[in-house]
């Protein structure tokens, strides 16, 4: 396929990718609306927000970095999910997986939320300060359990490339690496309870107790971008869990019943347990996750 | 001369304005002066009438409140986000910070001290921003009338869109006001914003009128 085409079908399914994100999300809502007994805002809110969003007739700006910081952020976004595949076999929805590997991948997570530290940084209000510092603090906590649980599958299949650790898992649903290396997973779906920062990781952004975290100070088409990178970024990380854990998808259904299930995961957790505190969580992160991490490397190293 | 005729006539050359396009920031301190906007608010044109349809539909279909009790009204605001009334389902949420947020709910009377944050934090809102004026002491004083400490009429100071008068009214007649907002929005009626562009020295006048001890920008960006 030429680069062009790629380039196209990349856009395509990035498209995809953010449609089904932010749909996720719109149910997201409407779960927790209903487990707290609520109706709860139609499925497609996540959509209507981010038109109003771009449609306000005023931003102010408070500096370069201000300004870069969402842009960094959806790069960060649209970086993370162009160097995952997301049908296996498939020529049209492999992206440009075959450019990056699984580090790449791990080290796009990290840069679109240090971007948007800067950013936040910039807008100069102190309750972006005290989110950033819990947003990067809580982060590197549950990069420790990833990370461990990403060697221990490099050291399973002897590869960092994710169309090759999606290709072991093929054949049967016994061949998913939930079940040839359970610890490794469970290591990385807790580490997930800490990205997708839903109860009880759910400290950064605060709702109800400091003004969202940081970004405070973003307002109109600067928060409509943060809004659909959530939606970009959600989808990349599920895409990214099912590769690396469940096994990939053939096809698209295939994609959306399994990406649905993994968030469904953390969604769960989310509506059932109330909130740690940063030192709270970053003690929990580096206690049992991480020696499970470690135990996963030590069971297929020794 | 009554109150209401005095702050219809401002002084020619009010002491705040420098030019047609800035403002002096003169109640500042001088080294402080330079950290602020001295821009005033500009009217904001419409768009091509189809794309302003649209937008004023995602507007009226996402509106966030923002989280700022003013009064004793507000206490009617925390039963709408409860399981009883649930604003969420008509796409409303409360947000914490005035960038965010599109509505500004007045909750009842509104002391000097108040007044001062109200029109600092409506005028950090980014448009279009729309005002809901709850209880009988925001639109005319209500038991707190002739009271030295307090303003009769929340529209002299920033532009209102919507009325809820009781007092206090029920949680059902806030969701009926907001439900007024939301058809003013619609059919492009909403238009505070330009408003307070458009009449910007007769409000400043109002509010530098009542507010002493002014230690803030003239127009807080």
């Amino acid at each position: 396929m030429s680069i062009v085409a790629k380039v196209f079908w990349a856009f395509i399914s990035l498209g995809v990718v953010t449609i089904w994100g932010l749909t996720l999300n719109g149910i997201v809502h409407k779960i927790f609306a209903r487990v707290q007994g609520r109706l709860g805002p139609p499925v497609w809110q996540p959509f209507i927000d981010i038109f109003k969003n771009n449609a306000k007739r005023t931003a102010i700006s408070h500096g370069i970095m201000y300004y870069l910081g969402p842009v960094f952020r959806i790069a960060g976004g649209i970086g993370t999910y162009m160097f995952i595949p997301v049908l296996f076999g498939s020529p049209y929805f492999s992206n440009f997986s075959a450019s990056g590997d699984v580090l790449l991948v791990m080290y796009f997570i990290f840069f679109g939320q240090l971007g948007m530290a800067l950013g936040a940084g910039e807008g100069g209000h102190p309750y972006s300060a005290i989110g950033v510092s819990r947003g990067l603090s809580q982060m590197t906590a549950f990069e420790v359990p990833f990370a461990l649980s990403v060697i221990s599958l490099a050291i399973q299949y002897h590869t960092l490339n994710i169309t090759d650790i999606v290709a072991a898992q093929q054949g049967s649903f016994l061949n998913w690496t939930l079940f040839t290396n359970p610890l490794a997973v469970i290591a990385a779906m807790i580490a997930m309870l800490g990205m997708n920062m839903y109860n009880p990781f759910s400290v950064v952004i605060a709702p109800q107790e400091i003004p969202i975290g940081p970004p405070t100070e973003y307002q109109s088409a600067f928060l409509g971008l943060l809004a659909t990178n959530r939606g970009i970024f959600n989808g990349a990380k599920l895409v990214l869990f099912m590769n690396l854990f469940f096994g990939g998808a053939t096809n698209i259904f295939e994609m959306v019943a399994k990406t649905f299930a993994i968030y469904m995961f953390s969604v769960f957790v989310g509506a059932a347990y109330p909130r740690f505190r940063t030192e709270d969580s970053i003690r929990f992160f580096l206690k049992v996750p991480t020696l499970i991490g470690i135990a996963s490397v030590l069971l297929f190293s020794l | 001369m009554s109150d209401i005729e005095q702050k219809d006539k401002p002084a020619t050359q009010p002491e705040w304005v420098k030019d047609e396009r800035t403002l002096t920031n003169s109640a500042l301190p001088s080294e402080e002066q330079d950290w602020f906007c001295d821009a005033r608010p500009r009217r904001v044109e419409k768009h091509w009438q189809v794309l302003e349809n649209f937008m004023n539909w995602a507007r009226a279909h996402s509106l966030w409140i923002l989280a700022f009790g003013t009064g004793c009204g507000a206490i009617e605001m925390r039963p709408l986000v409860t399981a009883r009334y649930d604003i969420s389902r008509l796409g409303m949420q409360m947000r914490p910070t005035p960038r965010q947020a599109s509505v500004f709910v007045i909750g009842g009377y509104v002391s000097l001290k108040t007044l001062k944050r109200i029109v600092r934090s409506y005028e950090q809102m980014q448009g279009p921003k729309f005002v809901v004026a709850v209880c009988s002491c925001a639109i005319n004083g209500g038991m707190y009338w002739d009271s030295y400490n307090t303003i009769k009429r929340i529209d002299e100071y920033i532009p209102v869109d919507v009325y809820v008068t009781g007092c206090m009214p029920r949680p059902e007649a806030v969701l009926a006001g907001f439900n007024l907002l939301k058809k003013l929005i619609r059919e492009g009626k909403a238009e505070g914003q330009n408003l307070y562009a458009d009449k910007f020295d007769w409000y400043k006048a109002n509010q530098k009128q009542v507010i002493k001890d002014w230690n803030m920008p003239d127009y807080n960006w």
